[in-house]
Order: C-alpha cells, then sequence, then structure tokens
C-alpha cells in the first residue's frame, strides 16, 4: 500500500505547529498504524529528520500511552480499539490519513503527537482510591460480593486512561475516564465509606484541571477503547450530588 | 569472553531454623525506624510496576520521604499492566488440599530446583496477605455466585490458587498499587517523577546514595540524592528485540547499577512463552501473547510433510502431526511452556512450520467447537479470538491459529540477599528486576505474586533495618558530578556519532542474533558465535549510529539509543552466563546437556548454584557462586511424558 | 453550582420546569379547540387562580418568576457550560468527525438560541401583543385567531420550525436531565429515550395542533 500522511508536527509547547505530509510506501496490511509511524520515522531519522514523536508501549491495548486522532477520530475508526491494536487493513490503498494529538487544554502538547495527560493522575489523587496501608486488610474473604457488583465494577474498572473520551468530547470533558473510576470504586463494599467524598473530589479536580463539562453528547463512549459505558457518568452525577447535598 | 571466577557467596542473610519461622524471626529482628525519623530518611524507588508502585506507596504510608521514577507518563503505565492470567496465593479457599507449603515447592521445583528456598517460602507465606490487600483496595478480582473469590487452575497446577480478574489481573492489581501510590503523592509522602528515565546510580562512600536520571521531556540532567534506593524495573527480555515485553523495557537502570558494583545473577535464565501470535513480517515491533489458557481446549499440530503448504482445512487428520499429544502422551497440549516452546521450534527446524517464513504450528479449534460448541468455544476464549483476529487478520472459528514462541520473562537480574538488598549496600532490588525467586524457569502467575509480595510486604521491612542506621548525611559532591559526568558525556557521545543505521536497526539486529544464539536452544558453538559477534555489532554501533535531534528536548531516537548500547553488554554477558552453565535448567536448554528423549538435563553436581556476575570495566567479569541447598524439598527430575 | 457538574444539575432542574411549564401550556393551548370562551376562561382563571386568598395575578406572577428564573438559570449555565467547554479546546481539530451522530452537539446549544428568539418574538406577539394585528388591549383568542391568520403564514411557519426546535431540544435534554441527576442506568436507557421521544412528539403536535388549525381554518 502506498499512503499519504498528513502529521501534526509541532517542536514543542511554544511552537504554533502545522500539519505536515509524508509519502510512505510499501505498507503492509499486517501492519500496525504505529509500525507504519516507525517506517516513516526509520527513514527520517536516516534523512537526517526529526522523527515524529508519539507515545507508545505495551503496543497491545493495554497500557493507554498511544494514542492519537486519526482521520478526525480518537483511536481511528476502528471501535474498541487502540492505536496500536489499528492495522492497516483497515485502511485503503492510495488512502489520504490525517494524524493530530489529543487536542484539549488540559492536554498540553509536549510535541508532535504526544501530550501531558498528567491531569488524569492529578484527577486518581483527589480520590481515586481506597485508603488502605499495606498490612491492615482483612481476609479477602471476610466480605462477599455480589457477582454482579463485581462484574460491573470490572466493566468500569477496564479504563486504560488513554484520554481518548477528552479528545471526542465536544466539551473536552474528562467525565467518562473520571466516572470509570468512581463507579469502579462505588460498586465495591470496599469503596463505600469514601464514596461521596471521592466524587466530589474527583469532579472537583476535574474542574480545577479546565476539562469541560459533559452535555451528554456520547462521543466518548463511541470511541473508548474499552467502552466504558455511559451510564458510569450517571453514577458520578448521582454520587456527586449527595456529596453536595450533605 | 573472558571470566575469572572469584570468592563464592556464602551469606545470604536468611535467618537459621525451620523454614516456616525464618520470615518471623527476620522481621523481628530488623531494627525499627523512630517514627519521628522517618520524614528525615529520604528513599528513591525507581519503577512504577506492581513490585515499585507498591513499595513506594507503603514506604509513603510508613512515612518515609519518597522519590518515585518512571519512564512513562504515568506511573498506571508500567508493564505490569500488560500481565494477563492471575496471580498465585496459597489460600486454599477451595479446600483443594493447596498449602503454603504446597505452593513452595510447586515454585521451588517450576525453576528446575535453581531458586533459594528461604526466599520462596517467604514469598508462599506472603502470597495470602496480598489477596487480601488487593481486595480490600478494590481490585476487582473474578467472583462466584456466592459472592467469594472465584480461582482457577494454571500453568499445569494441580490446585486451583490462581486468584484473577478476567484477561486483565496485571491491569487491576496495578491499578490498585497505583491508586494507593497517588494516594500517597497526594498526602505528600511521595514525590513523583513521571517521563524520567535514570542513567546512572550514585555511589558514595560505598554506599547506593542517590540516582542521575534525564528528564525526557527538557533533556536536562538531574541529580536526586538519598539514603537508599530500590530498583524496580522491570525485565530485559528486550534484549531479544521481539517481546512480550513493552517497547520501553530496558535494562539501562539495573546495567548502570552492575556497573557500579551490583552483582548481576544468572543472566541466562530465559523464558520463552509457547503460545504468542508469530511474526507477519520484517517490520514487526513487538510479540503479542496469547493467553495459555487456550491450550486447554486448542490442539497442537503441523502437517507430516516438510513444506507441505496447502491450506490448513485441506490437510487430512491422517497427514496432521500433533505432536505434543505424539511426544508427551500423558500431558498432551498442557506440558509446561519451556517444553512446549522447544518442541514448537524443533518441528519448525525441521522445516514443517506454518505460515510467513514457516516460523509457526497451528492451534486448531476445530475439534473443540465441533465436541462443544462454537457459542461454548466463544464464551470461554471470545476475546482471545477477537484480539487474534484483530492482529492478523484471520478468523480463528474458521482457520486454526498459528502460534509461535516468543521470549517473555528474565529469571536473572540483579543479586540480591535475602533482605532484596543488592551487594551494594543501600541499593535494594525488586520484581522482575532482581533474580530471587524463580529459579531456571518462571511458573505462570508467580511473577504478579513476587513483584507485590517485595513491593508491599518485604521490602518496607527489610529496608527499615538499613535504614535505622541512616540518616547517612550529606552526599560528597565528587560522587554525584562523577556519575553526572558520566551520563553527559554518553549522551553527547551517542549524539557525536552521526553515522547511517538507527538505533532499531541495530537492536533489531542483535535481538535475531541473540535469538538464533542464545534462544531456546544454546550450544557452545552458537554461544561463541554470538560472543564474537556481539563486540562486533557493538562496535559498529558506537561507530555508526545515527541520533538525530539534540539533546535538550524530547528526543525519542536518543532514548532508544541508550538502551540498545545497555543491552549490547548484558548480551554479551547473558552469552557468557550460558555458555558457562553447561546444564540445561528451565529456561536454559544447553543442547549438550540432554536425555535419551531429548529433555533437558540438569547437572546438579556441577551446577546447583547461582551465578552471580561482578562486573569489570575490562570485559573480564568475575563469577560468584551461592550454592543453593534443599533441605526441604528433595531434587529430582522434571519429567512429563 | 459553580461546578460544572453542579450547572448540569441547574439546567436539568430549569430545564424540568420548563417541561413542566410546557406541558401545562400546550394544554391550555388546546383549549381553543373547546370554542373562545373556553380558552379566555383558562386565560382568565389563571390571572385570577387562588383569588380571592391571593390578589389578582398573584399565583401567575409567581409562576412567571419562576419560569423567568428558570430560563435564566437554564441560560446562564448553558453559556458558561458552552465558555468552558471552549476554553478546554482551544486548539480546533483539522479533521473531526462524530462517531455519536452529532445529534446533541449540534442540536442542545443551537437549538437553544433559536428557542431563546423564538420565546422573544412569541411574548411579543401573544403575550404582549405588540407584533400582533390585534394589540394588546384584546380577548387572548382573539389575538391568537388573528395571529395564525392564513395571510400571516409565515408566522405560523416560524411557530412550525420553533416548536420542532423545542421538540428536538427536549428529545436529548429529557434523557440528558435523567443521565445529570444522576438516574440514569443501563437497564433503563432504552425506557428514559422513549420516554423522552414520546414526551418531544407529544408536546410537538399538542403545540402545533392550535396554530395549524387556525391557519387552515378549522378553528375560527
Ligand atoms: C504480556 C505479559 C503477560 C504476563 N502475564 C503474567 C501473569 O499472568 N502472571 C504473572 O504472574 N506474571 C505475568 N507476567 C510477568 C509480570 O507481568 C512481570 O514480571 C511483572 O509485572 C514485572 O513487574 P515489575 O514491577 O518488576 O516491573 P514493570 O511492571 O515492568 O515495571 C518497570 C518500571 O520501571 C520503570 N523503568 C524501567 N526502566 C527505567 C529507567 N531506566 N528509568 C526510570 N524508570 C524505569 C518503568 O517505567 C516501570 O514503571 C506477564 C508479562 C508479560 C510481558
Ligand atoms: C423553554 C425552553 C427550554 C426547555 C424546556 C429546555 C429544557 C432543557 C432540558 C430538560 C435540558 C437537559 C438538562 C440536562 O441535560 O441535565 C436542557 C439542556 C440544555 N438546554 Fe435547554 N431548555 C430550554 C431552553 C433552552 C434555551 C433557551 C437554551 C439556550 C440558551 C437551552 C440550552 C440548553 C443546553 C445547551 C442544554 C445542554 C445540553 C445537554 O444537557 O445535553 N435550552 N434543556
Ligand atoms: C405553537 C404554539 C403556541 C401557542 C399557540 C402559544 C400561545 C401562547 C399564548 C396565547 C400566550 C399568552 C397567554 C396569556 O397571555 O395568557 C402564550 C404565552 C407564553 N408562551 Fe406560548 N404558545 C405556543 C408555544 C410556546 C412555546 C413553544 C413556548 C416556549 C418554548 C412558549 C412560551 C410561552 C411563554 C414563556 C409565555 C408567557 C407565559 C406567561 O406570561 O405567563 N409558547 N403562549
Ligand atoms: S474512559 Fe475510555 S477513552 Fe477514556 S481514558 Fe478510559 S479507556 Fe480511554
Ligand atoms: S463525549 Fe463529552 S459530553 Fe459527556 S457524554 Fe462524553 S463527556
Ligand atoms: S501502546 Fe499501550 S495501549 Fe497502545
Amino acid at each position: 500500500m502506498n499512503l499519504t500522511l498528513k502529521v501534526w508536527r509541532q517542536s514543542g509547547p511554544a511552537d504554533a505547529g502545522r500539519m505536515v505530509t509524508y509519502k510512505v510506501q510499501d505498507v503492509s496490511p499486517d501492519m500496525s498504524f504505529l509500525e507504519m509511524l516507525d517506517v516513516l520515522n526509520e527513514r527520517l531519522i536516516i534523512e537526517g529528520d526529526d522523527p515524529v514523536a508519539f507515545d507508545h508501549d505495551c503496543r497491545e491495548g493495554i497500557c493507554g500511552m498511544c494514542g492519537m486522532v486519526i482521520n478526525g477520530v480518537a483511536h481511528g475508526e476502528q471501535r474498541a480499539t487502540t492505536t496500536c491494536q489499528l492495522h492497516m487493513r483497515h485502511f485503503e490503498d492510495g488512502a489520504t490519513i490525517t494524524i493530530e494529538p489529543w487536542r484539549a487544554a488540559p492536554f498540553p502538547v509536549v510535541k508532535d503527537l504526544v501530550v501531558d495527560r498528567s491531569a488524569f493522575d492529578r484527577i486518581i489523587q483527589a480520590g481515586g482510591f481506597v485508603s488502605v496501608p499495606a498490612g491492615s486488610a482483612p481476609d479477602a474473604h471476610s466480605v462477599p460480593v455480589r457477582k454482579e457488583d463485581a462484574d460491573s465494577a470490572f466493566d468500569a474498572a477496564t479504563c486504560i486512561g488513554c484520554g481518548a473520551c477528552v479528545a471526542a468530547c465536544p466539551n473536552g470533558s474528562a467525565s467518562l475516564f473520571t466516572a470509570a473510576k468512581i463507579t469502579h470504586l462505588s460498586l465495591l463494599p470496599q469503596g463505600q465509606p469514601e464514596r461521596v467524598t471521592r466524587a466530589k473530589a474527583m469532579v472537583d479536580q476535574m474542574d480545577a484541571e479546565g476539562f469541560g463539562g459533559c452535555t451528554n453528547t456520547g462521543e466518548c463512549t463511541a470511541v473508548c477503547p474499552k467502552g466504558i459505558p455511559l451510564d458510569t457518568i450517571a453514577r458520578m452525577n448521582s454520587d456527586y450530588l449527595q456529596a453536595n447535598k450533605k | 569472553m573472558k571470566f575469572v571466577e572469584g570468592p563464592e557467596i556464602r551469606d545470604t542473610k536468611a535467618p537459621e531454623g525451620p523454614i516456616e519461622e525464618r520470615w518471623e524471626k527476620r522481621k523481628f529482628a530488623a531494627k525499627l525506624v523512630n517514627p519521628a525519623n522517618k520524614r528525615k530518611l529520604n528513599v528513591i524507588v525507581v519503577g512504577t510496576g506492581l513490585a515499585g508502585g507498591s513499595a513506594a506507596a507503603t514506604l509513603g504510608e510508613l512515612g518515609y520521604n519518597v522519590k518515585s521514577f518512571c519512564y512513562q507518563d504515568s506511573p498506571r503505565r508500567a508493564h505490569s499492566i500488560a500481565a494477563q492470567g492471575g496471580i498465585n496465593a496459597a489460600k486454599n479457599y477451595r479446600g483443594d488440599g493447596d498449602s503454603i507449603y504446597r505452593l513452595f515447592y510447586d515454585t521451588v521445583k517450576g525453576g528446575d530446583f535453581r531458586a533459594r528456598e528461604s526466599n520462596v517460602y517467604r514469598l508462599a507465606q506472603v502470597s495470602v496477605n496480598i489477596i487480601d490487600q488487593a481486595v480490600a483496595q478494590g481490585v476487582p478480582f473474578a467472583r462466584e455466585y456466592g459472592g467469594l473469590l472465584d480461582t482457577r487452575s494454571f500453568g499445569g497446577a494441580q490446585v486451583s490458587r490462581t486468584f484473577y480478574a478476567r484477561g486483565q489481573t496485571g491491569q487491576q492489581l496495578l491499578l490498585g498499587a497505583y491508586q494507593a501510590l497517588e494516594r500517597q503523592v497526594a498526602a505528600g509522602t511521595v514525590e513523583m517523577f513521571t517521563r524520567h528515565e535514570m542513567l546512572d546510580l550514585i555511589v558514595a562512600d560505598g554506599r547506593a546514595r542517590g540516582i542521575i536520571v534525564r528528564d525526557m521531556v527538557t533533556g536536562e540532567i538531574e541529580r536526586h540524592v538519598a539514603d537508599a534506593v530500590v530498583l524496580a524495573t522491570g525485565g530485559y527480555g528486550n534484549v531479544f528485540f521481539l517481546s512480550t515485553n513493552a517497547k520501553g523495557c530496558n535494562t539501562t537502570a539495573i546495567w548502570r547499577a552492575h556497573e557500579r558494583g551490583a552483582y548481576f545473577a544468572n543472566p541466562c535464565y530465559t523464558q520463552i512463552h509457547p503460545t504468542c501470535i508469530p511474526v507477519s513480517g520484517e517490520y514487526q515491533s513487538k510479540l503479542t501473547l496469547m493467553s495459555e489458557s487456550l491450550r486447554n481446549d486448542g490442539r497442537v499440530w503441523v502437517p507430516l510433510r516438510k513444506g507441505d503448504d496447502r491450506a490448513p482445512g485441506d490437510i487430512p487428520e491422517d497427514e496432521r502431526d500433533y505432536y505434543l499429544e505424539r511426544i508427551y502422551p500423558a500431558f498432551g497440549n498442557l506440558v509446561p511452556r519451556d517444553i512446549a516452546s522447544r518442541a514448537a521450534k524443533n518441528v519448525c527446524d525441521e522445516g514443517r512450520g506454518v505460515g510467513p517464513g514457516g516460523l509457526g504450528v497451528y492451534l486448531d479449534f476445530r475439534d473443540a467447537i465441533n465436541r462443544l460448541g462454537r457459542d461454548a468455544v466463544e464464551k470461554k476464549y471470545g476475546n482471545l479470538f477477537e484480539m487474534y483476529e484483530r492482529i492478523t487478520g484471520e478468523n480463528p472459528y474458521d482457520v486454526p491459529m498459528r502460534i509461535y514462541p516468543a521470549v517473555h520473562y528474565t529469571m536473572g537480574g540483579l543479586w540480591v540477599d535475602y533482605d532484596l538488598q543488592s551487594t551494594i549496600p543501600g541499593l535494594f532490588v525488586i520484581g522482575e528486576a532482581n533474580f530471587s525467586d524463580h529459579g531456571a524457569n518462571r511458573l505462570g502467575a508467580s511473577a504478579l505474586m513476587q513483584g507485590l509480595a517485595d513491593g508491599y510486604f518485604v521490602l518496607p521491612t527489610t529496608i527499615g533495618d538499613y535504614l535505622a542506621a541512616g540518616p547517612f548525611g550529606e552526599v560528597e559532591e565528587e560522587a554525584v558530578a562523577e556519575a553526572e559526568i558520566k551520563v553527559r558525556s554518553r549522551i553527547e557521545r551517542l549524539l557525536s556519532v552521526n553515522g547511517t543505521r538507527t538505533p532499531d536497526s541495530f537492536h533489531r539486529e542483535l535481538g535475531k542474533l541473540m535469538w538464533d544464539y542464545c534462544g531456546m536452544e544454546r550450544t557452545e558453538e552458537s554461544l561463541r558465535k554470538a560472543l564474537e559477534r556481539i563486540p562486533e555489532l557493538r562496535k559498529e554501533f558506537w561507530e555508526n549510529v545515527k541520533v538525530s535531534g539534540t539533546a535538550e528536548e524530547l528526543n525519542q531516537v536518543l532514548e532508544k539509543a541508550g538502551r540498545v548500547a545497555d543491552f549490547f553488554d548484558l548480551a554479551e554477558l547473558m552469552c557468557l552466563d550460558a555458555l558457562v552453565r553447561t546444564e540445561s535448567c528451565g529456561g536454559h536448554f544447553r543442547a549438550e546437556s540432554q536425555d535419551a528423549d531429548g529433555e533437558a538435563l540438569r547437572d546438579d553436581e556441577n551446577f546447583a548454584h547461582v551465578s552471580a556476575w561482578e562486573y569489570s570495566p575490562e570485559r573480564v567479569p568475575v563469577l560468584h557462586k551461592e550454592a543453593l541447598e534443599y533441605d526441604y524439598v528433595k531434587m529430582t527430575q522434571r519429567s512429563y511424558k | 453550582m459553580a461546578s460544572s457538574n453542579g450547572k448540569k444539575a441547574v439546567m436539568a432542574v430549569t430545564g424540568a420546569v420548563m417541561v413542566g411549564f410546557l406541558l401545562l401550556h400546550m394544554l391550555g393551548n388546546l383549549k381553543i379547540f373547546l370554542g373562545r370562551e373556553s380558552f379566555n376562561d383558562y386565560a382568565h382563571a389563571l390571572r385570577t387562580l387562588l383569588e380571592p386568598i391571593a390578589p389578582y395575578r398573584t399565583v401567575l406572577t409567581i409562576l412567571e418568576i419562576v419560569l423567568v428564573a428558570s430560563v435564566v438559570l437554564h441560560m446562564w449555565a448553558a453559556i458558561s457550560l458552552a465558555r468552558r467547554a471552549r476554553q478546554a479546546r482551544p486548539v480546533k481539530y483539522v479533521a473531526k468527525k462524530s462517531q455519536a451522530g452529532g445529534y446533541a452537539t449540534h442540536i442542545m446549544r443551537y437549538g437553544g438560541i433559536t428557542i431563546a428568539l423564538f420565546v422573544v418574538w412569541h411574548l411579543l406577539d401573544l403575550t404582549f401583543g405588540v407584533v400582533n394585528p390585534k394589540g394588546f388591549d384584546s380577548a387572548p383568542a382573539d389575538r391568537m385567531i388573528a395571529g395564525f391568520d392564513l395571510s400571516r403564514w409565515w408566522v405560523t411557519l416560524l411557530y412550525l420550525v420553533a416548536v420542532v426546535m423545542v421538540g428536538l431540544h427536549l428529545r436529548h435534554g429529557v434523557w440528558s436531565a435523567f443521565q445529570t441527576l444522576g438516574w440514569a442506568n443501563r437497564a433503563r436507557y432504552k425506557a428514559l429515550r422513549a420516554t423522552a421521544s414520546l414526551l418531544s412528539a407529544v408536546l410537538v403536535v399538542g403545540f402545533l395542533a392550535p396554530p395549524l388549525a387556525i391557519t387552515f381554518g378549522v378553528v375560527k
């Protein structure tokens, strides 16, 4: 396959950035999207150019490090797939592909397609945990958990913190990410004591970071590689309102 | 490569007495740190995987002043996140006869009698607390309808002791540790440094006193000093270029510590996982693991005839070779990892492999689908089939999967004593980065257990014993400056070569060389060839590598080049270690040492020891042996026939 | 209330108030089919509600105040959330493709502004009679029947557009309010969406029936 890539290049936070066009030849349909970029980068290095910087690590869809907006869709149009798991066989020979970084004020561009997602860590710091120092835990069987609750908690807990939800949301909201963690912990007995304080602290932190508010447009779930469901946001809202009632 | 033999290691600091009481004894004997003093004690933890994340969080909870480092943009992304299968613990919730002793026994045997008894026993003891801790944190382990935790048997274990969270156990455990860590960041006890890569260890007055790191965003070289340093930087399987490890996994942190005096133990012990998706082309950047559980229902086969290139469906039953069932009738498709991997390699070497380059064997679900029905198979393996199809574009319901072994885990690592302290006082090493608990072969679901045991329970106790003598005062400027200059000049050197080959192309070549000569099967000849070839390639690297960009920016080529450079040195030591160990054991198979049936043959007489290598700048490493003694298990030859 | 979630809750609650008003308003409007008298009586009754306990127009004024407050708060929240959203994405995408239809994104804000403009016109027309052929000092039913005369077909058209906009706004809005207030969950989504669509449809039909009937001469 031969492709034309339009890639966002930005040398650093101070640079305004621009789209740059590259041609890549002999792309195998079995390549992953990142391997296709590897090929481009190998060439750029040899030519003495700066290769395109992008984040990645596990390359198996679990670490949440990779992510770019491909043809206007976070992680590309293939559903429930991270960028590293997207394969070239889903593109047509001769196609033009635009590649941009996540765009959100709380995710400033570091370089090219690399953005700073530390805002997510700070949202977790605000309360995304159960306070239990090592060694103080009771026996694991002392608190049974309904299987249904454990399963739903798990569905929410699979969030990989990639940030695609923010990238896709027309409001630049981090609601799905935040709600996923709140839901995970709020469905389990272990998460109960801190449930409402957690929701309030995390939502307030999300605001403080400069993310937008959710207007329930559902773009986030549609691109989420882990299919985090939308009702996590309802649960977050419920816990949050409860916190403010008190 | 030459080497010399140095004095044996005699004291590992394991307490004497009955094995069940040793850990209690050690805990009680450990000196305590006055709570008021803890704030004044600084600890650096490099790595935020299960080991480092849990350690930093726990040390923070205890009141130490912790700095935590990782090279990713968030601690949550450490490669522990990728572990699928599960975590072992001797809870005996099933009442199926499991016990601490049995877990201990299975682990020692699985490791082919090359692990330390005291350490493994402690691991089995502590395993129980890990599950309690994780559940209390909200880790959503699989449960049964009664609300209690579900377990399964894994990797051929005869008891059901593996706790799991669908196929994402590592992720859920790591998120638990990560959340605990972030809680301490919020509390101010832990300061987090993401996108920081450790490039050297500061040793002053014979103690580990800090690290030199590069801020990967600005390129700034920073010095961080402390009273103790903990390395939890994971495994080095990426020396093979293609492995199931994340792209960033590296040996840099432990290798530089090795250069500063920490012994490197058993570098040649590498685990090859039998069920990975095979390489599809030259561009391949990493290999993906398919859960071992697939072998419960899938049947492994290759064509009987060499070069048979018919579509699998067109090959009649009597022209197929279900070789695992044929060679190992008792265990069939469920033989342990090392055995299944080697068998696959053998049939491919005979020219009977399938798929691109003949490097693959079929894992066929046809019979399972006929027997159980498509729905039942989908329920069990649906997500794995989907993953396979996503990557290969082939539908495993219609055509058999193709699988091939891939490098997965490294049992070797920095040598540590019972306290997890390396040969440099004040330098502790935990998780996959140390060598301690798995011997020559790791059982499935044991690495997560070890990482968390080290981080939540063992290290926080033993490091206190060391820190009780602290704080250790100012660090002499000379030592810090020396390390910093070394790091800077290395970076400058990499940038100044300005040759014609990318770091990746060197890494690929080194990886291939290691796979061919120091991979699943090693011979004296292949290892000697590798030892000849590696220095040549290293020389070419330092003369012809091309690193674009500058040091003062985010520069992924520079990062890569630095890691590849260290892999060369490590690769050499691995080959040397493999050459010296003329027996076969676990993940280390020397073709010269096999029985009549082609199975691994240990040589307990000469090799029941840990090989701990001391670095030498002249490239004449010093081998220190630590004898392994077994008082609680009997050494036997493994057999799966 | 200053948080984005707080603002959303404000929108949901004020939205609910407005929906309640619209339902009553629609029922009132339908009275036109029972004859001018019935409609005028209803308009009168509105103003004399709870008399003589409360003076003329007290209750109506209170209701109006609640309504105006709702409108103002609703718009305030909508505007500040929109501003927040703009600040959260200072650099736009070169290419952007919606994966959820983009319905809510487009309909809510622009639809809302359309509705607001309509209400202004509507008040000038039927409440204050400023732009109504019958002027302020006329019976409500007269204003209405004159206002939607066939000769003023464009007014009817305007109402048509506006009411459809309201319908679209509420099709997302009602469901959204449940989500915002945390009453939605996976099991209920289908039912909630259906309820929202049904409610919107009822309002659209109910509101459009009188003007269309007048324009086409069914009600004289
Ligand atoms: C695909 C896969 C599946 C697996 N499945 C299982 C399983 O089912 N059960 C099981 O028990 N085990 C499994 N394992 C093994 C297990 O996951 C790992 O051995 C274990 O998670 C390692 O944990 P760790 O904390 O030691 O290191 P890691 O999780 O690898 O963490 C390393 C940390 O060190 C940091 N780091 C590394 N180098 C530097 C540097 N130079 N400077 C700064 N920071 C650095 C990284 O940023 C990272 O935070 C699996 C492994 C793989 C690859
Ligand atoms: C009389 C008219 C109106 C009614 C009945 C109404 C009702 C509602 C309701 C029920 C919601 C859902 C609240 C939630 O999601 O929590 C909503 C949302 C919204 N409304 Fe209105 N509204 C009206 C007028 C307006 C006006 C005039 C504007 C414009 C400024 C507007 C803009 C919005 C916006 C932007 C939303 C957010 C979208 C969302 O929540 O998904 N609305 N409205
Ligand atoms: C198309 C059908 C509609 C008709 C025929 C209609 C008719 C009327 C009439 C006759 C009045 C004056 C009542 C009085 O003064 O007693 C009125 C008031 C009002 N209408 Fe409508 N209306 C329609 C649709 C709407 C819509 C869609 C909205 C809002 C989005 C709306 C909002 C209002 C408001 C806010 C008032 C003022 C109420 C008050 O002052 O108490 N109307 N309408
Ligand atoms: S909710 Fe989905 S899209 Fe958002 S960070 Fe988590 S995994 Fe990524
Ligand atoms: S896309 Fe945005 S508006 Fe809400 S539903 Fe998702 S956060
Ligand atoms: S690289 Fe880890 S999710 Fe894509």
